[in-house]
This record gives structure tokens, C-alpha cells and sequence, in this order.
């Protein structure tokens, strides 16, 4: 009970705060922050309680299955493993610090508000959960739409434009994996008369060579546009840059990372030999967003539109660890999608605080706030490092793994991603350069962070370099996951990703229903 | 003992880590007592653990400390785990008691500045990186610490935040030496992929039996770990970061632009000096590049009026002797003159700052002149560097140590001509340089008022380090006369002896005579030419103002990069700033505006209109129905 739990309690929360924001501002804002916190230790009782290497060679820690619509094979089935599980950890911190800074942010439509953003997280979280295809888009149309409501009420001057383009990519990509989700459910309908939405029935399906390069498309679009890949990222600085604090955070640090996961959970499991076929057509495109994306960084005004385009291209290492098929890589995409929430979330949450104070996301106009904000100085110099991969920050293990494996598949790609740390570089110092070194152009007041917000950045602060200097307990959580997840070739091997108690469970009840 | 060696580079951690904790917070006084407190710690238990290597059994050859198993993946593994040689213990020392004197000195330079708390915090970030960097038993843990000093390099030579420039130079030298890191980082990835472990020890071990000389794997390691040391130890091609390095405090200057993190550069080719065997190619080009930047940037220390800026352009050229001596296998002298270069360079350093300090920040050395009477501790200690550096006969350690270079790069196996010939020609113009910057600092008429005269705390450093400058040469004599070789002996576990080309040994005392001759003359030339005829220097510039220009620029190597790497770089980003990919969405939407507003038009609400609509139309379609 505890994954249904999960969402549910996300779902109910923002209800609640819609609610008791009538009486009281405040109710809604403890209500949400309380809610994701009891996610959140929750989340890290379970990781606790499941250590890892112990032996069982099930990745799969909690299932659980009800038939939702059995005439067409489709369940509510949650299952978790430390894949889901870490993404669950980050989705319930960041969501956390999402309320904090919201805090005094938001002034308006309070209720709402918390409403949309719990709605959003409870989506997120019902995507790194669910196991069931049609359950899946279900929850991936979830965290679009109070998303985009996010964007378009609470955001800055050119909030429609923004939420409109953000709306209509994931849309118009999110069915095209629609269709891919019918075509593969149909497929192996045909072909095994046992017509089921659900992952692990799914899984190892026959497909011919073309049928599957069509359906693995299908998804890859939805996932391809979410995480983005050039040239399919242009949503994304508008969206990132329009969207309040918050929302910029969830985005960059939540929603992208859906497409990271549906790259490995989906893609490389369920169509290998088709991904595998255009992968290195995949990893050139990964590569190059990260030199695209750097370039573009570089030339930026608009700070929360430059830090977007650093998104843009720390994916690109998405694309060729996952393309990279070997456990290195794998596992390098999984610390980057870690790592690169909390670190890019962090330099998002910097330009809100900025904005706050100057009203202004122009870096033209910034400079010398080292001198007035010597601690959100700091924090900004520890979070560009980051984005530089510096050792000892968490992004360095993601960056360093993803391009060691990489360098298994291709030297040439290699080499270039390898070219996209000097352009990391360049983007980072330059951050660092105009906001904070140098003299104050204008005359603004500003003060270094209140307590709360010395608070978010310090955890921050804390989690990129316990990430950095002690990653093994998260390689440790999701090696299973991913190993199980690149091995698989065949219906024979898929045993080794199903869930032991649920496989039955749920058969014997699709049979009895459909035939 | 041996239980303590994680506290070496914990310490100054710990201070910096207390630092930042207590930020602003900590009174004023307090703050040298944790900076320069924990770094003095850490060459104290430097001392021990030294005393217990020494003294342990002639069997054990290194010290093994595991702290934590950092990352583990699919036969990846790297720990936090240190390894202690004779090589990295001479680094360590270098590190921890040239550091410790460095920070003593900034706790009287720096006590003005606003940023007190803060330049102790990154100078002891930086002394904990550079430890790992030399204690690491695994080469990502020894990227950790090479990254860490990068870092620690950018932030302090930027650490006067306010003024523009400094901010260029320092963003300058980090992604310059970045991009020798990329080379580096892809030598890792290769490394990995042929041996299976990144573990050095193990490299070591397997290298031999996996290649054979002269492999091209081999080769092509090298060459990419080469790239990261020329990248950081500021040589050809990427050495033009160096000179602007200058903007940083001077005593940041003397410790890592001078005595320590650019000679990170140096221990990487000597730990990894196995790969090098197995690729003589590299290996000769290491020499190349050496002996080439040696001669480059001693030609630019020749026409530079920054007293900083001729010290850095003449540690480009030392670190260029240092990888000389690598490249003809040399492996022992390149340490031992890493060693002595860190003494009298530091001590070049830290006097140049005081005068510096004591002219109200006045760099140009054309107006100085006359100090030698104001400033006599400064003058003296200086003057003993500046001998070491220009390597006067018998008396000075720099003597000693750039002798067994010059005699090694023509003797030795790999050694040639040419190697030597640049070696000797450095050493010439090494004495003219030198002694040009001391004649024209402490002598002739003084030209700025001294405000300042440096307290204890700054010359203590200076005197400790003008002793070690002279004796430091004693510890290795050549076969000529003395004939003792600690340093060698010492490291001959870890790096192997040079063997001489035969029958050529009689033959020292020639080049040991030319090398004194040349010295003693390039001091006699530079006082002809700034003491006895000052008029001179300005007639030679102004006959060859263009050759003048190009040295003084560093053979415009700025403006070569600039041309071929930032304009294009910024020209691509200027004109890509609105993301071209964006125009076909872009003008898919303006399709569907078109459209819509052609659509709307039709849907103007008047009858009329919509009545000759339907006429129209019902014409239409009936004269297509007869017509069909």
C-alpha cells in the first residue's frame, strides 16, 4: 500500500490545500510542505530497509497490482526499484524545497497553486511507478497539465507564449507515444492472445525489425522532446525561463528526467535491437546537444534562459550514456539525473533569488553580487562547478562514468563529449563572471538570504557533495535495476526484470477477464 | 605513523571547512591561526610520517592508506585511498613546508584586505587538493586533485573580484588548463579501457607486459597525458595562461604559480613515467617541448618591466628545464630541481610582493630602483634567489640542480645536441633576465617612495627560504666534485637511474665550466647593460620595436589563440544567440497564423456576406453538379 500511498497522498494534499488556502495562506503552504516531507521519509525508510547487494537477484523491491479496466488487459500496477526508488527520493527533495521557495514567492492564488504543484509532483511520481503502459500515459498526461497551468498563471511577462509551446511539444510527442503504446499492445495481442498493457507482459515481445524501429519511435519522440534533445529542446528555455521558481525548478530537475527515465526503462528494455540499431545515430545527436547547448549557454542574457540551455546540453550526456548500452554509462546517466536535478534546480532557485531582489533575469544588469550576497555567492560558485563537472561534486561521477563508458562504444563521440567540458567551462565562469564578480552596475538592496533561504541552499549544498565524495549507496541502489534492464534480450531473460509476487497474481486475473 | 598520513591533506581541509563555517564571523586574528595553523599541522605530521618512512624497513617501499571506496562501478573502481613514495613524499614536503611558509607570510601581506577569511579558506582548499593530487593511488582520485588546484588557481588568481581584468585572467587560465585536462581526462578513458583498473600501482605493474616499446597505444597515452601536464604546467602550446596568472595575490603567485600546483604537471609525467619508457616518441617530445618553452618564455622575461610578469614568464621557462630533464629521462634531476625551483621561486615571489607592497602596488620595475638600502632583508634574501635562479657557481642550490639538467640533457642516453644547446642558451639568457630584474629593482637611484617596510611575519619566510635556496643544492653534488646523490638515492625506488652515453663521463667538468662561465657572464652583461650604460637597453628596444613588441607579448601567442579559438567561438554564439533551430517551429506557427487569420476573416458576423457565401457557393457546387 505503500506506492498507491505515495501518489494518492500527493493527490489528496493538494486537494487539501486548495481547500484550507480559503481560510488561511499558511494552511496550504504547511499542508503541502507536510505532505511531501511524510513522502519523503517514507522514501527513505524503504531505501533503508532494502539494502542493496543483498544477494536476491530480483531487482524489484514493492509491487502492487489491481485491475483497473480488465476487459482491456489495463491495471492500476505500481512496482519500485532502486531506479524508481531514487527517482522517487529526488522527486519528494526537490518537491520539498519547490514549497520552501514558493514560500514568499507566491502571493497569489496560493491554493491553487499548491494544488497545481502537488498535481504535478503526484504525476512525476505515478510515471517513475507505474508499470502498466496505459496507466503510464495516464500519469504522463497528469504532470503535463497543472504543469502548464503552473507556467501560465504564476509565471513572467511572456508566460503564454511559453506554456502554449511547452504544452503543444509535449502533447503533439506524448502521442505519438500513444500510438506506440496501442501498436505494441496490439502486437502482442496478435501474437499471444493475452491482450495487456502491463510492462512485464510486455516485455520480450516479438517484434519484426520494422514494426519495432516504428513503435521504439513512437516513444522515443515523447522521450526525445521531454528531455530534451536538439533539436527538439526548444520548448524548454522559453518554458524554463517563463515558469516561476518553482515551476523552473520541477521542470528541470523532475519532468526532464521522465524522459531520461523512459529512456532506460522503456526504450532499452522493450525494443533493444532496434535501439541498438540507431544508437549511434542517437548518441551523435546527444553529443551534439552538449556542444549545441554549451554554445547557446554561452551566448545568453537572460539568466534563467542560460541556465535552461546548460539543461540543454548536460542531457546530451543522457543520450550517449544510455546509447552506450554497458552498465558504466547506464550508470553515470542514472548519477546524472540525480545529480543534475539537484545542481541545475540549485541555479535556478539562485536566479529566483536574484530576481526577487532585482527584479531583473538579465546578466547585463547584474554584477558584483559577491560583495552584497557573499553566501548566495558562494552557494552560485559551488553550483557552477558543478555544472562544470568538478570532482568531488556529484555531476563529476555522472559525467566522468557516462564518458568512460561511452569511450566502450565510441572514440570519435567520445572525444567531442570530452570537448563539451571546456565548454561547460567557458557557460559556468561566465555565470559566475557577470552576476557575481566585477562591480554593481545599479543601485539595488540587496540582502544576503533569510534564514530559509540559507536553509534550501545549504541541503543543497550538502546533498551535490555527499553525491560527490560518497555516490557508491546510490550506484549501489540502482545497479540491479540497470543491469537487469540492459541484459534483457529475449522473453526467456525478461524473468530476471519481473516482480515475483505480481506476475501471477496478475495473469491468472487478465485470463479470467478477457477470454 | 602510517595511520596518520590521511590527516596530510585532511587538515588544511578541515581548516578550510572551519573557515567557511565561521565565514565572517571569526575575529580577525584568529583567522591565520586555523589558515596557516592546519597547514603547519600538516607539515608537522609531514615531519613524522617522513621520520617513520625513512627509518621503516628498506623492504617497504610505500605507505598504503584506504579511507573509503569513492566509486565502484562494473570494474571501475576508484577509492579515496592514498599512496606514499619517496616522490610523493618529496612533493608533500615541498607542499606542506613551502606552503606553511606561504601562509605564515599572508597572514601579514593579506591583513588588510577585507577578504581575509576568505583567502586563507581557498588557500588551504588549495593545499588539500594539491596533496591528494600527489598522494592519490588511483588516477581519477589524482583528477580530483588536479581539477581542485585548477579550481583553487582560478579563484584566487581572481580573488580581487571587483576589477574586470582579473576576472578575464583568472577565467583564462582555468579553461586553458581545462583544455589540457580533456586530453587527460580522454588518456583516463584509454587507460581504463586497455588495463581494466585506473589504479597506478597496477598500471605500473601490467604496463610493461602489455605493450611493447614504442607501441602506438602507448604513444598516444602519453602524448594525452602530456596534454593535461603542459596544460597545467603552463608549457607549449597552452603556457599563455601563465603571465596574466599574475593578477592574484603575490603570495598565491608564489605558491601556486610558482612553487607547487604548476609543477602538478611535472609528478604526473614522473608517476606515470613507465607509459613514457614505453613510448620513447612522447617521451622525446616531452624533451622538445621542454627545451622549446624554456627558450620561448626566457626570450619574453627578457623585455618584460613587471617584476611578476618576468617571474612568471621565468618559471615557464624552469618547469621548461624540469620537463627537459623528463624527456631525456632524467627523471630524478627533474625532481630535484622542482625542489630547489620551489625554494628560490617562492622566495622570488614573496620579496617581489613585499617590494611590491612597499611601492603602493607598483609593478613596473623601470620604476623602482634604489631599494637596496630601504629594504635590506628584502634586497638580500632576493638577491640569494635571484642567484639560485640564475644558477651562480658553487654557492647557490639552483647551481647544483639545473647542472645536473645541462649534463644530463647532453650526456645522458636520450640526450642530444640540441636539447643541450637550448639548455645552455636558457641558462645564459635565465642570468641576464634575472639579474636585469635585481639591478633594475635595488639599484641605481630610487624612483617611488617606500611606505611600508614588512614586519616579521614576512621576512621570517623569506629568510628560511634564502637558507634552503643556498644548502637545499647541497643535498646533490655532481660526480665531479662531492659526488653525493641523496635526492637520486633517495628516489631511485620509484623513478629509475639515467644511464650516460659511454665513455663520456671525464667530459662533466667542461660543461659544468661552460654552464658557470655562461652564468657568471649573463650577470655581467645584464650589469653592463642596467648599470654601467642604462641608456642602452632603450636604445637596443627602440631600434627593433616589432621583435621588442612580439617578446614582450609572449611571441603572440594571445592573439594567435584569440584569432583562431574566441573569435570564432563568439561569432558562432553571437549570431546563434536566438537558436536558429527554433525558426522552423517558429514558422510552423506563423503557417497556422496565417491561415487563422485568413479563416477569421471569412467569420465577419455581417449578413450580407455570409448570404453571398451561400450563394456563391450554392452556385458553385450546382454548376460542378451539371457540369459532372
Amino acid at each position: 500500500m505503500i506506492l498507491p500511498g505515495f501518489i494518492v497522498s500527493l493527490m489528496l494534499g493538494g486537494i487539501l490545500s486548495w481547500i484550507a488556502a480559503k481560510k488561511n495562506l499558511l494552511y496550504a503552504r504547511w499542508i503541502s510542505l507536510l505532505t511531501l516531507l511524510a513522502n519523503f521519509i517514507v522514501a527513505i525508510i524503504v531505501w533503508i530497509q532494502n539494502p542493496m547487494n543483498s544477494g536476491s537477484d530480483s531487482p524489484w523491491m514493492l509491487d502492487f497490482s489491481v485491475a483497473w479496466i480488465p476487459r482491456f488487459g489495463i491495471s492500476f500496477h505500481l512496482a519500485l526499484d532502486g531506479l524508481s526508488l531514487l527517482m522517487l527520493l529526488l522527486t519528494f527533495f526537490l518537491g520539498t524545497l519547490a514549497v520552501l521557495i514558493s514560500w514568499k514567492e507566491i502571493q497569489s492564488r496560493v491554493g491553487l497553486y499548491h494544488f497545481c504543484l502537488l498535481w504535478v509532483l503526484a504525476g512525476i511520481t505515478g510515471v517513475f511507478l507505474t508499470m502498466d503502459l496505459f496507466l503510464f500515459y495516464f500519469f504522463w498526461e497528469v504532470m503535463l497539465i497543472p504543469m502548464f497551468f503552473l507556467i501560465i498563471i504564476w509565471g513572467h511577462e511572456n508566460r503564454r507564449y511559453a506554456a502554449f509551446k511547452f504544452f503543444i511539444f509535449t502533447q503533439a510527442s506524448g502521442l505519438l507515444m500513444l500510438l506506440a503504446i496501442l501498436g505494441l499492445y496490439f502486437v502482442h495481442g496478435n501474437q499471444t492472445g493475452i491482450y495487456s498493457f502491463d510492462y512485464f507482459q510486455l516485455l520480450g515481445t516479438e517484434l519484426a525489425p520494422n514494426i519495432a524501429m516504428w513503435l521504439m519511435l513512437g516513444f522515443l519522440a515523447a522521450f526525445v522532446v521531454k528531455l530534451p534533445v536538439v533539436p527538439f529542446h526548444t520548448w524548454l528555455p522559453d518554458a524554463h525561463s517563463e515558469a516561476p521558481t518553482a515551476g523552473s525548478l520541477i521542470l528541470a530537475g523532475l519532468l526532464l528526467k521522465t524522459g531520461a527515465y523512459g529512456l532506460l526503462r522503456f526504450i532499452v528494455p522493450l525494443f533493444k535491437d532496434a535501439a541498438m540499431d540507431i544508437a549511434p545515430w542517437a548518441m551523435a545527436i546527444g553529443v551534439f546537444g552538449i556542444l549545441y547547448g554549451a554554445l547557446l549557454a554561452f551566448s545568453q542574457t537572460d539568466l534563467k534562459r542560460l541556465v535552461a540551455y546548460t539543461s540543454v546540453s548536460h542531457m546530451g550526456f543522457i543520450m550517449l550514456g544510455v546509447f552506450s548500452f554497458n552498465e558504466l554509462a547506464a550508470q553515470g546517466v542514472v548519477m546524472q539525473m540525480i545529480t543534475h536535478g539537484i545542481s541545475t534546480g540549485a541555479l535556478f532557485i539562485i536566479a529566483g533569488f536574484i530576481y526577487e531582489r532585482t527584479h531583473t533575469r538579465d546578466i547585463r544588469q547584474m554584477g558584483g553580487i559577491w560583495k552584497k550576497m557573499p553566501f548566495l555567492g558562494a552557494t552560485a560558485l559551488v553550483f557552477a562547478m558543478a555544472s562544470l563537472g568538478l570532482p568531488g561534486l556529484g555531476n563529476f561521477i555522472a559525467e566522468f562514468l557516462t564518458l568512460v563508458g561511452a569511450w566502450q562504444t565510441s572514440h570519435k563521440l567520445t572525444i567531442l563529449a570530452t570537448i563539451g567540458l571546456v565548454a561547460a567551462t567557458i557557460y559556468s565562469l561566465r555565470i559566475l563572471q557577470k552576476v557575481f564578480y566585477g562591480t554593481q552596475e545599479n543601485s539595488h538592496e540587496l540582502n544576503d538570504l533569510s534564514l530559509r533561504e540559507k536553509m534550501i541552499m545549504s541541503v543543497l549544498v550538502i546533498s551535490i557533495l555527499w553525491l560527490g565524495l560518497f555516490p557508491q549507496p546510490v550506484l549501489n541502489t540502482s545497479k540491479e535495476s540497470v543491469k537487469a534492464m540492459l541484459q534483457l534480450q529475449s522473453k526467456t531473460e525478461a524473468k530476471t526484470l519481473q516482480p515475483v509476487t505480481s506476475v501471477k497474481v496478475f495473469s491468472t486475473k487478465q485470463e479470467g477477464s478477457y477470454e | 605513523m602510517n595511520d596518520l598520513l590521511w590527516l596530510i591533506p585532511g587538515l588544511p581541509f578541515a581548516g578550510a571547512v572551519i573557515l567557511i563555517l565561521t565565514g565572517t564571523r571569526l575575529p580577525r586574528k584568529f583567522v591565520p591561526w586555523i589558515g596557516a595553523g592546519s597547514v603547519g599541522l600538516s607539515a608537522l605530521i609531514t615531519l613524522f610520517v617522513g621520520f617513520d618512512f625513512l627509518t621503516a624497513s628498506p623492504t617497504i617501499q610505500s605507505f598504503q592508506q584506504v579511507l573509503w571506496n569513492w566509486v565502484d562501478v562494473a570494474g571501475f573502481s576508484a577509492g579515496i585511498a592514498f599512496h606514499l613514495d619517496a616522490l610523493s613524499l618529496v612533493f608533500i614536503f615541498v607542499i606542506t613546508f613551502v606552503g606553511f611558509l606561504i601562509h605564515l607570510y599572508s597572514s601579514e601581506f593579506m591583513i588588510d584586505d577585507e577578504g581575509y577569511a576568505r583567502f586563507f579558506t581557498y588557500l588551504n582548499l588549495f593545499v588539500g587538493s594539491m596533496l591528494i593530487l600527489v598522494l592519490a593511488d588511483n588516477l581519477l582520485l589524482l583528477y580530483f586533485g588536479w581539477e581542485g588546484v585548477g579550481l583553487c588557481s582560478y579563484l584566487l588568481i581572481g580573488f580581487w573580484y571587483l576589477e574586470e581584468k582579473n576576472g578575464y585572467a583568472a577565467r583564462k587560465a582555468f579553461i586553458i588548463t581545462r583544455v589540457g585536462d580533456t586530453a587527460m581526462a580522454i588518456g583516463l578513458f584509454m587507460i581504463f579501457k586497455t588495463f581494466g583498473t585506473i589504479n597506478i600501482m597496477s598500471i605500473q605493474d601490467q604496463a610493461p607486459q602489455v605493450w611493447a616499446i614504442g607501441s602506438s597505444e602507448a604513444t598516444l597515452i602519453a602524448l594525452l597525458l602530456l596534454g593535461g601536464a603542459v596544460g597545467k604546467s603552463a608549457q607549449l602550446p597552452l603556457q599563455s595562461w601563465l603571465p596574466d596568472a599574475m593578477a592574484g595575490p603575490s603570495p598565491v603567485s608564489a605558491l601556486i604559480h610558482a612553487a607547487t600546483m604548476v609543477t602538478a604537471g611535472v609528478y604526473l609525467i614522473a608517476r606515470t613515467h613507465v607509459i613514457f619508457e614505453l613510448a620513447p616518441t612522447a617521451l622525446f617530445i616531452v624533451g622538445v617541448v621542454g627545451s622549446l618553452t624554456l627558450l620561448i618564455a626566457g626570450f619574453s622575461a627578457l623585455t618584460q618591466y613587471d617584476l611578476k610578469r618576468v617571474l612568471a614568464y621565468s618559471t615557464i621557462s624552469q618547469i621548461g628545464y624540469m620537463f627537459l630533464a623528463l624527456g631525456v629521462g632524467a627523471w630524478s634531476s627533474a625532481i630535484f630541481h622542482f625542489m630547489i625551483h620551489a625554494f628560490f621561486k617562492a622566495l622570488l615571489f614573496l620579496a617581489a610582493g613585499a617590494v611590491i607592497m612597499a611601492l603602493h602596488h607598483e609593478h613596473d620595475m623601470f620604476k623602482m630602483g634604489g631599494l637596496k638600502k630601504k629594504l635590506p632583508v628584502i634586497y638580500w634574501t632576493f638577491l640569494i634567489g635571484a642567484a639560485s635562479l640564475a644558477a651562480l657557481p658553487l654557492v647557490t642550490a639552483g647551481f647544483y640542480s639545473k647542472d645536473q639538467i645541462l649534463w644530463l640533457s647532453w650526456a645522458g642516453e636520450k640526450g642530444n645536441n640540441w636539447f643541450f644547446m637550448a639548455a645552455l642558451v636558457g641558462a645564459f639568457i635565465t642570468a641576464v633576465y634575472t639579474f636585469r630584474m635585481v639591478f633594475l629593482t635595488f639599484f641605481g637611484e630610487a624612483k617611488s617612495h617606500v611606505s611600508h617596510v614588512p614586519g616579521s611575519m614576512i621576512t621570517i619566510p623569506l629568510i628560511v627560504l634564502a637558507i634552503l635556496s643556498t644548502v637545499g643544492g647541497f643535498i646533490e653534488l655532481p660526480h665531479s666534485f662531492g659526488h653525493v646523490q641523496l635526492i637520486t638515492d633517495f628516489l631511485n625506488p620509484v623513478l629509475p637511474l639515467t644511464s650516460i652515453r659511454p665513455g663520456i663521463e671525464s667530459t662533466e667538468w667542461v660543461i659544468q665550466l661552460a654552464a658557470a662561465a655562461l652564468s657568471v657572464g649573463g650577470v655581467f652583461l645584464a650589469y653592463f647593460l642596467y648599470v654601467l650604460r642604462p641608456s642602452l637597453p632603450g636604445q637596443i628596444k627602440n631600434s627593433i620595436p616589432q621583435l621588442h613588441n612580439f617578446l614582450l607579448s609572449g611571441w603572440r601567442f594571445d592573439s594567435l589563440y584569440d584569432w583562431v579559438f574566441v573569435k570564432p567561438f563568439v561569432w558562432l554564439a553571437t549570431i546563434n544567440k536566438n537558436d536558429l533551430i527554433d525558426w522552423p517551429y517558429n514558422g510552423l506557427v506563423k503557417v497556422a497564423d496565417f491561415f487563422h487569420r485568413i479563416l477569421a476573416f471569412t467569420q465577419s458576423g455581417i449578413l450580407r456576406w455570409y448570404l453571398i457565401g451561400v450563394v456563391v457557393g450554392a452556385i458553385l457546387i450546382l454548376t460542378l453538379g451539371i457540369w459532372l
